[in-house]
């Protein structure tokens, strides 16, 4: 009931559900861009302004513009996550949306991938909408930028993919809050988007590594000031291998979830 | 002409469970087949592995000439389903939830609008077109999850429980549409545990109990077979069953005691038994009605469907 070589699942079955998701999002978009865009620019005004008034320069940049290329990394991760995570659940548990695209053509592994497909999306969609903002704000000076959505994508994979892997695991809805504190919380504190990693010992700089956000607010950062250098492609290695070495796993639990 | 599905030893265990035991049936193109069993019997089970959505534990299973467990994305393209649980999407509006269900088929939007049309005419939908499915009345809902279940054209409807929860008037609604869509020669595939429905709509049926088959035919001759024309209902006191039998003589077919109730089966000789056992001063209450499936399953279970 699935296919053998589980990249296979990048089809049009998956699309299909893609679609279903999109037909969704275009009654609801006004709202959800709002509030998805809402909370970074409090953090920006809160922490750029306000924090950053007492604040010296980090590096030669002023506070808000140090930060504010990590709210476009905080947006696309939160957006992709939720996305993969109550969204899908709830799709899955409650509306019973799942059951009734998998007695149609489309095949379980390709729902997951279209769910994954749609947390990608929201991650490109509302990262750039942050882009765009902080752009209008003046804190863009590069045109390196205009290549923001290419690390989105990245990021949207990594976010749809965990999120997915632990809605194939948890008993119930409430148990998603503890994917939100113990893994997109902390990685969003320590992934270098508030204050720059050397302030932190050895140790958790090393651990830090292991974190997709640290990577992906490196490159976010980078080419939105346009410094640019071919050790960003290290970076974007390291998210790719994350993104196809992972790939599978949620799929293997949520098929293992649905198909008794 | 090749049966549409044959099921060969079928089994499938949930742990140590076994909700399907070893059975076999052939359903033909354009009959509509009944399985018939009480709650927990499998009857869910064996229709989801129809489906797809359930993988084969055991034995084999062909739908339109294709093994389910190799083929299922094909099987699926030619089935229509409706399930037991209400899952339309709650998301979409009524004509949008059969249009993106079309578009999980590949039928291209022109096509599916034209048919989500006619469909919500047929089901008597059309004033909801624009409603959210949230806003919609258990029958219309159930008419427009048939409706969805028939937008590819299926060659095949299966349908888990149809009517299960309905008010009796939304029911002989649903049985009416169903019976025009058999009259157009749709094979159709259908559970219930309601005794009446299986024998208004289907014309051939299995009776499944935990998992196995306790006796297949059409409606009416399982009725004749097991039961007969008439079957005399009593109300008697535990105690004077014996005094009962008695009195009914050698003329009994059969009969069953459940609880305070007793079963006598007469055959052909409906009026010499109510004679002779309404004379006993110990019965509550006496009637006689026409035997029906329900009095076939407890005859062979010695149990009502809804369990005793």
């Amino acid at each position: 009931m699935s296919n053998s070589f589980p990249y296979s699942n990048f089809n049009q079955y998956a699309f299909r559900v893609f679609r279903r998701n999109l037909t969704v999002f275009t009654k609801t978009w006004k709202t959800n861009i709002f509030f998805n865009f809402f909370e970074p620019l409090l953090y920006l005004a809160a922490m750029g302004w306000g924090l950053g008034s007492f604040v010296g320069e980090i590096n030669g940049l002023s506070y808000i513009q140090f930060i504010a290329p990590g709210m476009i990394a905080s947006s696309a991760m939160w957006s992709s996550s939720s996305e993969c995570t109550y969204d899908s659940y709830v799709r899955l548990h409650y509306q019973k949306t799942y059951h009734a695209i998998v007695a149609t053509p489309v095949q379980i592994d390709e729902v997951v991938v279209g769910d994954m497909l749609t947390g990608v999306f929201k991650s490109v969609l509302y990262g750039s909408v942050i882009l765009l903002v902080i752009t209008l704000l003046g804190l863009v000076p590069s045109l390196w930028a205009l290549a923001v959505p290419l690390v989105l994508v990245l990021c949207g994979f990594v976010f749809a993919e965990l999120g997915m892997v632990w809605t194939g695991l948890v008993p119930g809805i409430d148990s998603f809050s503890y994917f939100f504190t113990i893994l997109i919380t902390p990685m969003f504190l320590f992934s270098g988007v508030f204050f720059p990693l050397e302030a932190l010992p050895e140790t958790v700089r090393i651990l830090a590594w292991f974190l997709p956000l640290y990577h992906i607010v490196i490159l976010l950062r980078s080419l939105v000031l346009g410094v640019v250098t071919p050790a960003l492609l290290l970076h974007a290695a390291w998210l790719i291998v994350f993104i196809v070495a992972l790939f599978p796993l949620p799929l293997y639990l949520m098929r293992r979830r649905m198909v008794k | 002409m090749e049966p549409v599905v044959t099921a060969h030893q079928l089994r499938k265990h949930f742990g140590s469970i076994a909700a399907v035991d070893g059975i076999d049936f052939t359903i033909e193109s354009g009959e509509c087949f009944g399985i018939l069993g009480p709650n927990g019997a499998g009857k869910t089970t064996t229709v989801a592995m129809i489906y797809c959505f359930l993988p084969v534990g055991g034995g084999t299973l062909t739908v339109l000439g294709k093994d389910v467990r190799h083929h299922s994305r094909v099987i699926k393209g030619c089935l229509g389903v409706v399930p037991q649980e209400n899952n339309l999407d709650p998301d979409l509006t009524v004509v949008d939830n059969l249009l993106v269900y079309a578009s999980y088929f590949g039928i291209p939007r022109a096509v599916a609008l034209e048919r989500a049309l006619a469909q919500l005419d047929f089901f008597a939908l059309s004033a909801k077109k624009n409603e959210e499915v949230e806003n919609l009345s258990g029958g219309m809902k159930r008419r427009l999850t048939i409706a969805r279940g028939l937008m590819n054209n299926p060659d095949i409807l299966v349908l888990d429980e149809p009517t299960t929860g309905l008010d009796p008037e939304a029911r002989h609604y649903i049985w009416q549409h169903l019976k025009h869509l058999k009259q157009n020669g749709l094979t159709i595939i259908l559970t219930t545990h309601y005794l009446e429905e299986a024998s208004q709509l289907c014309d051939r049926l299995i009776i499944l109990d935990s998992g196995k088959i306790l006796e297949e035919g059409s409606p009416v001759e399982l009725v004749a077979r097991h039961a007969g024309d008439n079957v005399i209902q009593i109300g008697i006191p535990h105690e004077h069953r014996q005094g009962l039998l008695a009195a009914a003589g050698t003329l009994l077919h059969g009969h069953l005691f459940i609880g305070e109730s007793a079963y006598l089966f007469p055959g052909k000789t409906a009026r010499q038994v109510m004679n002779s056992v309404s004379q006993m001063p110990q019965i509550g209450y006496i009637m006689q009605r026409p035997a029906n499936l329900e009095d076939v399953f407890l005859k062979l279970t010695g149990r009502g469907f809804e369990g005793v």
